[in-house]
């Protein structure tokens, strides 16, 4: 095992996506994200890459838009307010069947909102932000090691489906160090960029990277072949972790950071001699629906938990089997408003059965 | 085992620091480590709190509402969170900012430490912080004292390890002034 290192949620980010091979990065500076573009301005350039401090976020994303076409790895990250102004490019990324990372550490909103943690960006990530109709991938990592092993997995997805990826966190885990162990990139089998506009050598066929798409049914084709691939992703991409959920009368279910301060409200159940299990989805898209539908067979009672008035709850209703009831306890982002895990585990005796 | 900490103060009394230095004391004898910190958008003067968890095993939540041992800085922290301690807990105060005689913590142990004053008599009063970490390890054992000085190499960047001595100096003397 190599050597465990001690560093923040946001740096363990861009150390992943060195480790990923991103030759691109493209930002601008918001808090609670701003270690990420700080430590890629020093040690990307080492590593063979370009940083640009882009002169908005709505450049930085067609900057990464354009990289991507040329076949290379390139990244942005910010937060709320800049994750807006990027919706458009992501939006034609999308169109255009683009790979590429987008890191979201979430803020306090709407507007400009506050710098504390919120999850109250999981609407605006899993339905695809930007117009048209679109999926992105979106991961949510609830630890530090989460935010380095999914950044790099939020590459592999990106370039094996052609879809954007989100990484989505929030301050919380952004801006907390925990210990952990930079893992070599891991082997994965991907297609070559056949598709790269990279400069055409005589006898080449063309490549055309765009989302402006006016031939007759070509737009409905698009759609249909996006609809099979999201498939696809749902198919073979659900992540989720399960704690204690095998004999368990009530799940709790969180992502990201509520999901860590569950995880210990869980632990007090459990010695209150309750029987309380966690579900906890990695991938927010594709959302783990089998995970809820499989575990809803036997335990009809969820209790969902967000920094937020609720938005991930509409997946878990869709997902539970009908006859499942699914509480709710949030709170919405803002100073002083993290709940505690004893907080949670008040939440848990009310509900639990 | 899982231990939590919460220490609080104002900013430049250097609570990050300390945290940092705990972490990675509890790193060296190979626990695993939650530093979550959290502080005003001031550079000095404001306040400024982390929470440390570590733990053989999982760490679980970086967010505690009612740490097991606090260690408080200055006033306005102590009004404000040191009724937050868990009962059976330990709060070690700076007795040197902070008015706390008469005031009862029902089951929570309260540890007077004067840590300015200890700092000034080491002629260096940014050492409070090393102070507070001294008695922090002193009183609850949670950590040896080597592993804190063997983290001094880590927490502190090259160009202030001529500092380690002087450092190592202070967390002796908080360790006596609270065992």
């Amino acid at each position: 095992m190599s050597e465990k290192l001690f560093v923040k949620g946001n740096e363990a980010v861009a150390m992943a996506a060195i480790e990923a091979g991103v030759r691109c990065y493209f930002g601008y500076p918001i808090t609670p994200q701003s270690d990420i573009p700080e430590y890629l301005s020093r040690e990307l350039p080492k590593n063979g890459g370009t940083f640009i401090q882009a002169e908005s976020e709505i450049g930085a994303i067609n900057m990464v838009l354009g990289a991507s076409a040329a076949g290379v790895r390139a990244m942005t990250s910010s937060s709320g307010p800049g994750i807006s102004l990027k919706q458009e490019g992501i939006s034609y990324m999308a169109g255009s069947e683009l790979p590429g990372v987008i890191v979201d550490i979430m803020r306090q909103g709407p507007g400009l909102g506050g710098i504390d943690a919120s999850q109250a960006d999981y609407w605006q990530a899993t339905r695809g932000g930007g117009h048209g109709g679109y999926r992105i991938i979106v991961l949510a990592p609830a630890s530090v090691q989460e935010m380095y092993d999914l950044t790099m997995l939020a590459f592999d997805l990106s370039d094996l489906y052609r879809i954007p990826a989100m990484v989505l966190a929030d301050s919380v885990i952004g801006q907390m160090k925990e210990s952990i162990v930079a893992n070599p990139r891991p082997q994965v089998e991907l297609p070559a960029k056949e598709w790269a506009v990279r400069g055409r050598k005589a006898g080449e066929p063309q490549n055309v990277v765009k989302s402006l798409k006016l031939g007759d049914g070509e737009m409905e084709a698009f759609h249909w072949a996006m609809l099979d691939r999201y498939k696809v992703l749902a198919e073979n991409e659900n992540r989720w972790e399960e704690l204690l959920t095998d004999d368990a009368e009530l799940i709790v279910t969180a992502f990201g950071s509520t999901a860590r301060i569950s995880r210990t409200a869980v632990a007090m159940a459990r010695e209150a001699g309750m029987k309380v299990g966690l579900l906890r989805p990695i991938t927010l898209f594709p959302f783990p629906a089998r995970a809820y539908l499989s575990l809803s067979q036997r335990c009809k009672r969820f209790l969902d938990i967000e920094l937020s008035t609720g938005q991930m709850i509409d997946d878990v209703r869709l997902s539970v089997a009908r006859d499942a009831d699914v509480a709710f306890y949030g709170r919405p982002p803002g100073a002083g408003s993290l709940p505690t895990p004893e907080e949670i585990f008040e939440q848990i005796r009310k509900v639990y059965p | 085992m899982r231990h939590d900490v919460f220490i609080s103060g104002y900013g430049g009394q250097g609570v990050l620091l300390a945290g940092n230095l705990l972490s990675y004391a509890a790193i060296h004898e190979g626990l695993n480590v939650s530093f979550f910190p959290s502080y005003g958008v001031e550079k000095r003067g404001g306040s400024a709190m982390c929470t440390i968890v570590f733990s053989d095993g999982d760490t679980g939540s970086p967010v505690v509402g009612h740490p097991s041992v606090s260690v408080i800085l200055n006033q306005l922290s102590f009004d404000k969170y040191a009724a937050k301690v868990k009962p059976g807990g330990i709060c070690i105060v700076n007795s040197s900012l902070v008015e706390c005689d008469g005031v009862e913590l029902p089951e929570v142990e309260l540890v007077k430490v004067p840590m300015n004053r200890i700092a000034l008599e080491l002629e260096d009063i940014r050492m409070l912080n090393m102070v507070a970490c001294g008695a922090y390890v002193a009183k609850t054992g949670a950590l040896k004292i080597t592993s804190l000085e063997e983290a001094l190499k880590k927490a502190l960047p090259e160009r202030n390890h001529r500092l380690i001595p002087a450092n190592v100096k202070a967390i002796r003397a908080g360790a006596v002034a609270a065992g």
